[in-house]
């Protein structure tokens, strides 16, 4: 299959502006602009299905068509935070196909009329962010990029912006935060980012991520029915899948959705050493883990199915554990991200993800009772719902699904007094 | 001072953005590499430039874990600071092991600086290479699919050349 995303799989120097072009580069912008309304390619986006591929799953047109028409000041922030254990599209995306992401960008920019576009990277994308910034001079140059784009009257600056370390900032809401110069903490809404008052500099903003934002070029060009032949009916169109543990392979794997886990871990080359799948955490740490029955395995990656196993599909950050994997020494290194990641500015996240990390680290080093596992269940219950931005269900989730599905290893720590093994885990 | 030996960089950085406090975060990235690090006139100084509170600038340096300050005991990272991801993916392979391997390599403890000031070793958070485990961010540049045979030859090329710039 040829890719739509992983270009650079088939074209290697995809990633230069004049390789690019002569593969059919900015056409999708060109089209747009050129034969097309602002509403028109709303509607195109709309009907293609195409869904955000940063983790919540939500319609990409529909998002677009929130936007005040008329509001005079509007914005483009792309989210290239990318920073969810497990998760590493984005970045190959914006190393090897960088032009893509940016004519994605140019284009829902046109769609809503955007005064600019501002890439936010993590801090970490250091060199990628300086090789964008190149990129988006190339662009420039020919007119793609600036003022009067393609001969017209509209005009679009573009920019990257680079954070410096901090996990919540990919949450849409602290992200605009960092970039107005504030600390990385969400906001409360409404107003949402695409309301008046909502987004960045408080102006109508739309907020998609990289992967996203890849997509819509090929889906203009190509149109919003051709899009929706491939993946499922709810979930149309093709995923970077990111692989990582016990596979030998990791990596980055472009397919339709609806391959299921099995064919994945195959396409990954097997699982290491011939070992058998214990569990799957689909979407990086901060979505639940399942056990790698056969149910699971055969179940299709898309939104609804992965749903139906209690799980979440998110930015399919899909980590493979063998059956040799500690499961509550997987769930301690999840505790220790989130206690270093939350933002401090909801009680329930700040106090919940210290505690449970403070007894889980209790817990693996033999110092526990049977209570403390319920204590553990109890805190992560009381952190659900109940926080401005996810990050506190998200703290919650790997706890909560190891409890439910491994709790005999829980209850085997304690019966033991097993002693670390891992000393590094629990610092 | 930093606005003028960075005039045209300030300059550049201004135009991209409608409000003076989003050049907060870029220049304390400027400020950080011309000093080594933030202090308080350095702070200071990046506060005037954006028209904050330094205490809001501190605030913001604080918050955010690749600015680091220079603390009052005298402390500096070392040239070469090693951070190592042993987040779950990268545990899942050997990130752990390669962590405390390095650590004991180099004789220093999870944040140490070596003697001669040549190297700060610490975890750190995923930074989304987690098919390249085990892999390391050195002075924000990555270097992946590492193991120890490779990291000793490296730490030995850096020493080769942190002495050439001495006698150079």
């Amino acid at each position: 299959m040829e890719h739509i995303l992983l270009r650079s799989r088939d074209i290697s120097d995809i990633r230069k502006l004049d390789v690019y072009l002569r593969n059919g580069g900015y056409e999708g912008l060109k089209k747009a602009v050129l034969e097309h309304t602002s509403d028109q390619v709303i509607q195109i986006v709309k009907d293609s299905g195409l869904r955000g591929r940063g983790g919540a799953g939500f319609s990409t047109g529909m998002k677009w068509s929130f936007i005040p028409r008329d509001y005079p000041v509007k914005y483009v922030v792309v989210n290239a935070d990318e920073s969810e254990p497990g998760t590493f599209k984005d970045r190959e995306l914006m190393e090897f196909n960088p032009h893509q992401v940016i004519e994605g960008a140019m284009i829902a920019a046109y769609a809503i009329k955007a005064r600019a576009v501002y890439i936010y990277l993590r801090g970490e994308f250091w060199d990628i962010a300086g090789d964008l910034d190149q990129c988006i001079e190339q662009a420039r140059e020919k007119g793609l990029v600036g003022q009067n784009i393609l001969g017209t009257d509209w005009s679009c600056e573009c920019y990257t912006h680079l954070g410096a370390g901090a996990y919540i900032c990919g949450e849409e809401t602290a992200l605009l935060n960092s970039l107005q110069g504030l600390i990385g903490q969400p906001r409360v809404r409404p107003p949402f980012p695409a309301q008046v008052g909502g987004g960045l500099y408080y102006e109508p903003t739309v907020v998609n991520n990289v992967e996203t934002l890849a997509n819509v070029p090929w889906i203009i060009v190509n149109g919003a029915e051709a899009y929706k032949k491939i993946g499922t009916e709810k979930s149309p169109g093709t995923k970077i899948f990111c692989v990582s543990g016990h596979v030998n392979n990791p990596g980055n794997y472009e397919f339709p959705l609806g391959i299921t886990f099995r064919q994945l871990i195959e396409a990954a080359g097997g699982m290491r050493d011939g070992k058998k799948c214990k569990a799957i955490l689909p979407s990086g740490a901060s979505g639940p883990v399942v056990p790698g029955t056969d149910k699971v395995l055969d179940t299709p990656l898309t939104y609804e199915d992965v749903a139906a196993i209690d799980t979440v599909l998110g930015s399919a950050s899909v980590i493979i554990m063998d059956e040799d994997t500690d499961m509550v020494w997987a769930a301690l290194k999840m505790a220790r991200f989130f206690k270093h990641e939350s933002c401090g500015k909801c009680t329930p996240c700040r106090e919940g993800t210290y505690w449970l990390y403070r007894v889980i680290s209790d817990l693996y080093k033999g110092n526990a009772t049977l209570k403390d596992i319920e204590l553990l269940a109890d805190v992560a219950a009381n952190m659900q719902g109940v926080t401005i931005c996810a990050l506190g269900d998200f703290a919650a989730n790997p706890i909560l699904s190891t409890v439910k599905h491994f709790r005999a290893e829980y209850e085997a720590y304690v019966k033991a007094q097993k002693p670390a093994t891992v000393a590094s885990a629990a610092d | 001072m930093l606005a003028e030996k960075y005039a045209d960089k300030i300059a550049k950085i201004r135009s991209k953005y409608p409000d003076l406090r989003s050049t907060v975060m870029p220049l304390l990235y400027i400020a950080q590499e011309e000093y080594g690090g933030l202090d308080e006139s350095s702070l200071r100084e990046v506060a005037e430039l954006c028209d904050l509170d330094p205490t809001e600038v501190k605030t913001i340096a604080g918050f955010y874990t690749m600015y680091w300050e220079n603390d009052e005991k005298g402390y500096k990272k070392g040239k070469y600071w090693l951070q190592v991801c042993t987040d779950l993916p990268c545990a899942l392979r050997g990130a752990d092991q390669f962590f405390e391997q390095l650590l004991d390599h180099l004789g220093v403890e999870d944040g140490g600086t070596t003697e001669d000031g040549m190297f700060t070793v610490e975890h750190v958070m995923c930074l989304a290479a987690c098919d390249k485990a085990p892999m390391l961010q050195c002075n924000f540049h990555f270097l992946e699919n590492l193991d120890m045979e490779k990291m000793k030859a490296k730490i030995e090329e850096w020493r080769a050349e942190a002495k050439e710039r001495e006698n150079g």
